[in-house]
């Protein structure tokens, strides 16, 4: 296996440097269920990171214990170099966490540019009444945020459904509006759980262009889960593999499509 | 000419036509406790958009408003301290609920929550019995530079008389009404609010603080339970009995919709100038005391047929 620990060149040539995020050791149980046993690895800067596995291995709750959702029992969360306490998913926004979900969770009574909006959230800092007011500092404000995320819209190709409610639109739609109001946060670390499911095959090859554009362009770190094999194969520098909440390979696409535990769980299971 | 049917289609009519003046005070009256009982329903709206919490407390909270600001006065505070305290007792109330009742019951049945605002009501009046007693209090209405002569209108010979503290109740409401409404619609806090209200994990996926989003939410409840017990209580009295017309904003909320704030208004509107109406014009035909219950009647045919209320969002189950 590749050492890692100094960064690495991945095999495009892209440059990615060191630890962002450590997961060490993290075991997390509800009640009785232990939904993951033992799982250590890190997330690189600039680096696309993959988290695979079945169905139930884990995979979701181990994004949820990165932004938050949920709190390991065991085990410590490095960020940035420093031991993160257990603390509420707000707060790990603020961090630079950003994340979207499997089942899609937009606010539904909004448009694409106010779901959009709500990622700068947390950059507005002005008076709410000189916001009521619309005047001065706050306008100034309003509209730097708004030129912001209109940009993001323009880069993924949203601008036709601006000013549409949400929840009218088709679901390929909804996820990249959703990606939209992640990037709007501009996180340090982008989150996807599963950003193609449920997509037909133009749809998940525009989101996969997507996803290498926004690191690329913006330098964002990204770790996601996938089903699709080929896409994960393709997008990702790494991948990490669970099965059943146990960690079964950590490695390069190749790697790992080699491990023989990794092919007996996951790839040599006929679908 | 009479008859059933000349009784109630007809004859109402004519009245209201033969004496146009009366049914102009008429729909005066009840469009001013339509305005009332539209604020009462909004402070149930917001913490119900919110948090999916039915807030029994409300009416309550109207009262124990009231209570404290009167309390306040009685003893020595000048009418607008005493206000701005209020509102500070309001904020504290808010800040305590989210700490001590709400944080701890997070992800629970909406049930059970509903239980614990029922738990929330009981404190309040024994609270409030406690520190201001039980007994009926006047509002400080002049106190407060609320006016309360009235001006006379007389179209055509006719003649209608508009009570000032009814011009002011209408006039206060709705400056609040357009205060908050532009307050959800242009502040940071309002899309949060509106944001939290859509999607709990995905607002604190951005960055949105729940806790900080209650309490707010709880003092804009609190601030709307603070006007509209100032303005019942200007209009009759401050007592716990005005908790009673609290429940009226039920079945606002039945025909406007439990999350919708222009519904609440809307909805308001409808049953404060529909049992007004139907009080005078039809009420004779059914005795009298039709005003008790014209408002659930109506919620009835609506819970029947347009469950979701006039403005709410359609119940669509995806199976």
């Amino acid at each position: 296996m590749k050492d890692t620990t100094q960064g690495y060149v991945a095999e495009d040539g892209r440059h990615i440097g060191g630890v962002m995020m450590e997961m060490k050791n993290i075991t997390l149980r509800f009640g009785g269920v232990v939904a993951i046993t033992d799982v250590s690895f890190d997330i690189r800067e600039g680096e696309i990171r993959a988290i695979i596995g079945p169905n139930g291995a884990g995979k979701s709750s181990m994004l949820n214990v990165i932004n938050g959702f949920y709190h390991p029992q065991e085990g410590e969360v490095w960020f940035r170099g420093k031991k993160r306490p257990s603390m509420p998913p707000y707060e790990i926004a603020e961090q630079g966490i950003a994340r979207t979900f499997q089942n899609i969770a937009l606010f539904k009574g909004m448009t694409t540019i106010e779901n959009v909006m709500t990622g700068r959230q947390l950059m507005m800092k002005k008076n709410f009444l000189w916001q009521l007011l619309r005047l001065g500092p706050a306008l100034d404000e309003e509209v730097k945020h708004r030129r912001r995320c209109e940009e993001i819209i323009d880069f993924l190709e949203i601008q036709a459904i601006r000013n549409t409610p949400v929840g009218s639109l088709p679901y390929g739609l909804q996820k990249r509006v959703e990606l939209a109001r992640a990037l709007a946060m501009e996180p340090k670390l982008l989150l996807l759980d599963e950003p193609m499911a449920g997509m037909n095959v133009e749809e998940k090859e525009d989101m996969s262009r997507f996803i290498l554009d926004v690191n690329d362009q913006y330098g964002t770190t990204i770790a996601l889960i996938e089903h699709d094999m080929s896409v994960v194969m393709d997008l990702a520098d790494r991948v990490v593999v669970l099965d059943y909440g146990k960690q079964l390979a950590d490695g390069t696409p190749d790697e790992v499509q080699k491990n023989q535990a990794v092919i007996d769980a996951y790839l040599g299971v006929e679908h | 000419m009479s008859g059933i049917f000349y009784d109630v289609l007809a004859d109402p009519f004519l009245q209201m036509w033969q004496m146009p003046d009366f049914f102009i005070q008429v729909l005066w009256e009840g469009f001013v406790s339509g305005i009332l009982y539209a604020l009462i329903a909004l402070g149930f709206v917001l913490i119900f958009k919110a948090s999916g919490i039915f807030n029994f407390a409300q009416g309550i909270m109207v009262v124990f408003s009231g209570l404290t600001l009167v309390g306040l006065h009685a003893l020595g505070v000048p009418a607008f301290v005493a206000l701005i305290i209020t509102l500070g007792v309001m904020y504290v109330l808010a800040y305590l609920v989210e700490r001590l009742v709400l944080r701890n019951l997070v992800n629970q049945p909406d049930i059970i929550l509903f239980m614990a605002t029922i738990g929330l009501t009981n404190i309040l009046i024994g609270g409030g019995q406690w520190i201001f007693g039980g007994e009926t209090k006047s509002m400080i209405t002049a106190e407060l530079m609320i006016p309360t002569g009235s001006s006379v209108w007389e179209p055509g010979g006719g003649i209608v008389i508009f009570q000032h503290i009814d011009i002011a109740a209408a006039l206060i409401a709705a400056m609040l009404i357009v205060g908050l409404a532009l307050f959800f619609s242009k502040t940071k806090v309002g899309r949060a609010l509106r944001a939290v209200a859509d999607d709990h994990q995905a607002s604190l996926s951005v960055g949105i603080s729940l806790n900080q989003i209650w309490v707010i939410t709880w003092f804009a409840a609190g601030i709307v339970a603070l006007v509209a017990g100032i303005m019942w209580g200007a209009r009759s009295d401050v007592s716990f009995s005005l908790q009673i017309i609290a429940l009226k904003a039920l079945p606002v909320l039945v025909l406007g919709g439990f999350t919708s704030v222009p519904g609440a208004i809307v909805g308001g509107l409808i049953i404060g100038i529909g049992e007004k109406l139907f009080e005078i014009y039809w009420g004779p035909l059914f005795g009298s005391g039709v005003e008790g219950w014209f408002a659930y009647v109506i919620a009835l045919v609506f819970l029947l047929f347009r469950p979701q209320g006039l403005f709410g969002e359609k119940i669509i189950e995806r199976v």
